[in-house]
């Protein structure tokens, strides 16, 4: 009961984890099953149908309810710890965020059992999705459950800003806030610009499928390509919103453990800031092939090119913080280690496609599909790995173990490089994505048989996570406050976990990575901006969950024209509104002389 | 300084080796790295340019990740602090300016190529004209100036400009012959797409679909044939000349009741492929290839593979249009013994 009322971010962080852990399993089981199609030549493990049902929902899966929560769970854990704040700027619509984010992806997953999920792609290009091609109710999962989803998404990103704006502790500037913090300010931000995209796109294409609207359909003056443009102006920033929390992790954890501050953090800044506002203008390079001209051609390819610019300064000032440090090789450095020259080997291939007359040979191949993996997986997933093993003690007062951890990196990274390497050469040899076979004697076999096994390789290593993190949850709770003992950021002045109401007395901030300022002066704490008193706190609520669920009847009520159950979730939706505006609650106050039981060890 | 040059000169066979290597990838009539006209030709050099540049920063990058890796890790029981550097403007600006460098040698043959590329040839009275509709899961060409209609296999000649319009009867696809040229989608509605190739070597090369289009998106195939100028105009003439109806009289009527009302055979209209000379054509529906060697589960004789269709078109295509017709094994036989021998000599 406590879990599904909690408005502590730290345990939203947690329910993302597990949530977005669990879907993370899911898509990772879907990709299983591709390759396991793809082993050989004229497979018939799964039919067309159903591995166009599999690709669809691997690629949704992975990027709306995996890649973003486990995000998100980061943010949360870590966020209000690093600015020094007692939590996220609106408690309640952060667990009304998670609630969404978690009922939308229920609703998509329940598409399997309901007769058939989406199989238009994550892409959903009409007029494939549109009801003329896709009769059954798939496609119907997909706009409904991503719409609830992206409402969870928006409000987190949202609130985040706010976090970050209003709630940073006394000395905290902006160019004093650590990098990871830096890279969720602005990834917020972008969540703000793109996800009212990807609503208004999802919701024109549930009025052509629900209420037959012609937004996309020729015959009566829809438009296809418009589809394409609203998803890329959404798609596009989105990779961004993943990859840029991914960047902060990084050079948090490669600091940290080269014992070294950022090498170049104002540069860092500008980069993180530039490649925002780049990833807003370069959608149409999605749509090299769709005939948009040369003039939009050209213009895309060279505005596509310069992302690589502020992306090559990260690189080098992640290698020049390890230069002349004194690398430690924890786990989570090894992620990050790792994460470096494969993030850049995906982000070549980035520029390779960026050229249009090039691009109209990889377009839609595999080796798009190797470029992409290695960003998102070589980049976001890596990074996450990185964030996990080194945010566990402060998420969950216990340390991961290190040996399965190595296990785990190893296998996931051999595993990794195999399934994808060799998918660049497959594009490049004629290979086009999306196909459930090929004929035999194209020259396919051997690469796609080696990218199963190393498919198979990432499956063991996420199962050496696993266990590791059994194995883990058995011990006690003795993490240290700074475990990793080369902590620089704020979180690793309290104790882990963290207390409920993160900081007894908000800590004065006088520079950049302000914990290890005070350590470097001999200190073993932060100095204190205000005097011990009592602590406000939020009070739990279940109204979070219960809207939710109003909104889940409400997606199946308008799916299957029930309008009496959409009616029905509604009502119950907008009434948990209507209760939250008239029912005052102020909270609740912990007591300083109820500090010491409430986790503070000495 | 002498060694880093020294390191240098290891790399650049290496380079040279990996374009090689590059080169010989995949079946020349299928692979976009073993280009066999003049568009694929740009677009491979295109590639080969940034897979040298991009190369070179991933070595870079990688030289510097190990050396770090290697000389800076902690020893045991190291406490010292490193000296805490904030930054450093002159690197910074180095590692700014180089990549800046390294976009415009790549951006400006980029651009030259899109506006090469785009060029339109759809007016062009030299040039071969064909109308590219795509369908789920077929390819119709249409040949507008010879008045011709075929589907699966286009037959251009070697020694012309071949100018393309493409477009879609239903859902997005995308027209692509790796080793020719790169893909255009075919987009519905009055959106025509224009593209531009030749093939000035005598050949067969496989065409696929590119674009997610349903179930049989993977079985979309499709063959582009070039053939000397005379062959060719061979061709047009037997397309356009009136095909006989089977003399069997019961197999005519079968025929012209189940078949024909979709398909045209010789001048007859229809909304499916057109039949005419399909005994001569490489492939029975673009991918059950046609061998009198059969190695592979997807290949036989013409008649078997237009046996294996006409029995259940479905288990071959799934989701396709033509589904399944009620006819009796018998009377499989013998249309696919008439299509069979339904060749033209060009």
């Amino acid at each position: 009961m406590d879990w599904l009322t909690t408005v502590d971010h730290k345990k939203i962080g947690i329910l993302y984890l597990i949530a977005g852990g669990f879907f993370f399993l899911i898509g990772g089981l879907e990709a299983i099953l591709i390759r396991i199609q793809l082993w050989r030549p004229l497979n018939d493990f799964v039919s067309a149908s159903t591995f166009n049902e599999l690709l669809t929902m691997h690629g949704t899966t992975m990027i709306f309810l995996a890649a973003m929560p486990l995000l998100f769970a980061l943010m949360n854990a870590v966020v209000p710890l690093q600015i020094g704040a007692r939590d996220v700027a609106f408690p309640f619509l952060n667990s009304l965020g998670f609630w969404t984010f978690f009922f939308g992806g229920v609703l998509l997953n329940v598409s399997w059992f309901a007769g058939g999920a989406p199989d238009a792609g994550w892409t959903s290009y009409v007029p494939l999705a549109s009801p003329l091609y896709s009769e059954g109710k798939g496609v119907d999962y997909y706009v409904i459950g991503l719409q609830i989803a992206g409402i969870g998404t928006l409000i987190g990103g949202i609130n985040f800003l706010a976090t970050i704006i209003n709630m940073r502790a006394p000395g905290m500037s902006f160019m004093r806030m650590p990098m990871f913090t830096w890279t969720v300010f602005i990834t917020s931000a972008l969540i703000l610009f793109a996800f009212p995209a990807l609503a208004v796109g999802l919701v024109a294409l549930m009025f052509d499928r629900l209420f037959e609207a012609n937004f996309f359909n020729v015959n009566n003056g829809g438009n296809t390509v418009l589809w394409e443009h609203i998803f890329w102006i959404f798609g596009h920033p989105e990779v961004y919103i993943l990859i840029l929390p991914a960047f902060g992790v990084i050079s948090e954890v490669i600091s940290t453990f080269s014992r070294k501050r950022l090498f170049g953090y104002s540069s860092m800044v500008f980069a993180t800031v530039l490649i925002g506002f780049l990833g807003f203008m370069v959608w149409a390079h999605h749509m090299f092939t769709v005939g948009l001209g040369p003039v939009a051609n050209a213009l895309f390819s060279i505005a596509t090119m310069l992302i690589a610019v502020p992306t090559g300064i990260k690189i080098f000032n992640w290698l020049f913080t390890m230069w002349g440090g004194s690398i430690r090789f924890t786990t989570a450095n090894m992620f990050a280690v790792g994460f470096v020259p494969t993030f850049v080997m995906g982000g070549v291939t980035g520029v390779m496609l960026a050229s249009a007359p090039a691009d109209y040979q990889y377009h839609d191949t595999y080796f798009v599909v190797a470029h992409f993996h290695y960003v998102i997986v070589g980049g976001l997933i890596l990074g996450i790995f990185a964030g996990l093993f080194y945010w566990w003690p402060k998420m969950f007062g216990r340390m991961l173990n290190e040996t399965l951890g190595k296990i785990c990196f190893w296998l996931f990274f051999t595993g990794f490089h195999l399934t994808f390497f060799v998918q660049h050469f497959l594009g490049l040899m004629g290979m086009p994505r999306r196909i459930y076979t090929y004929l035999d004697g194209l020259g396919f076999n051997n690469m796609n048989l080696i990218s199963t096994v190393g498919a198979i390789l990432m499956g063991l290593g996420t199962i050496a996570f696993l266990i590791n993190i059994v194995i883990t949850s058995m011990k006690p709770k003795n993490a240290a406050y700074d475990p990793w003992e080369d902590g620089r950021t704020l979180e690793w002045t309290i104790p882990s976990p963290a207390p409920e109401y993160n900081f007894a007395q908000t800590p004065l901030v006088r520079g950049y990575d302000a914990f290890w300022k005070e350590k470097m002066e001999g200190k073993n704490a932060m100095t204190p901006a205000e005097p011990l008193g009592p602590i406000h706190m939020p009070s739990p609520s279940i109204l979070p969950f219960i809207m939710s669920i109003g909104l889940f009847i409400a997606g199946f009520g308008l799916m299957y024209h029930q309008h009496i159950i959409t009616i029905a979730g509604l009502v119950i939706t907008f009434g948990c509104m209507f209760t939250r505006s008239v029912k005052d609650d102020h909270g609740f106050h912990i007591e300083p002389d109820e500090l010491h039981d409430k986790g503070v060890k000495a | 300084m002498m060694n880093r040059w020294h390191i240098l000169k290891r790399l650049t066979p290496l380079l040279a080796g990996m374009v090689l290597l590059l080169s010989a990838c995949g079946r020349a009539d299928l692979s976009a790295l073993r280009p066999q006209g003049p568009v694929a030709e740009e677009q491979f050099g295109l590639m080969k340019l940034s897979i040298t540049i991009m190369a070179f920063v991933v070595i870079v990058v990688f030289v510097i990740a190990l050396y770090v890796i290697i000389r800076y890790r902690r020893r045991p029981g190291d406490k010292s602090i490193p000296v805490q550097v904030e930054g450093n403007h002159k690197l910074e600006i180095i590692w700014t300016v180089i990549p800046i460098v390294l976009l415009v040698i790549l951006g400006v043959p980029t651009i030259k190529s899109v506006f090469g590329l785009a060029e339109d040839y759809s007016k062009d009275p030299n040039a071969i004209q064909v109308k590219v509709t795509a369908h789920q899961y077929w390819w119709e060409f249409e040949y507008p100036k010879e008045g011709v209609k075929t589907a699966q296999e286009m037959i251009i000649p070697n020694d012309a400009v071949i100018s393309i319009e493409a477009k879609t009867a239903d859902v997005l696809h995308s027209f692509w012959i790796p080793s020719l040229a790169g893909k255009i989608d075919t987009n519905p509605g009055g959106n025509v797409n224009k593209m531009y190739f030749k093939a000035p070597k005598e050949g067969v090369y496989l065409g696929k679909c590119a674009e997610l289009c349903g179930p049989s998106h993977a079985l979309m195939d499709f063959k582009v044939k070039s053939v000397d100028r005379a062959s060719y105009d061979r061709w047009i003439a037997a397309q356009k000349a009136p095909v006989a109806l089977p003399a069997d009289k019961q197999l005519a009527e079968t025929l012209t009741t189940n078949c024909l009302s979709c398909h045209a055979i010789g001048d007859g209209t229809g909304w499916a492929p057109n039949l005419t000379g399909i005994g001569s054509r490489g492939t029975v529906a673009g991918m059950l290839v046609n061998t009198d060697d059969a190695k592979y589960e997807n290949e036989g004789t013409v008649q078997e593979n237009l046996e294996r269709w006409l029995k259940d078109p479905n288990e071959v295509k799934p989701g396709n249009k033509m589904g399944k017709i009620e006819l009796s094994d018998e009377e499989i036989k013998s249309i696919s013994k008439y299509l069979a021998d339904l060749k033209i000599e060009y």
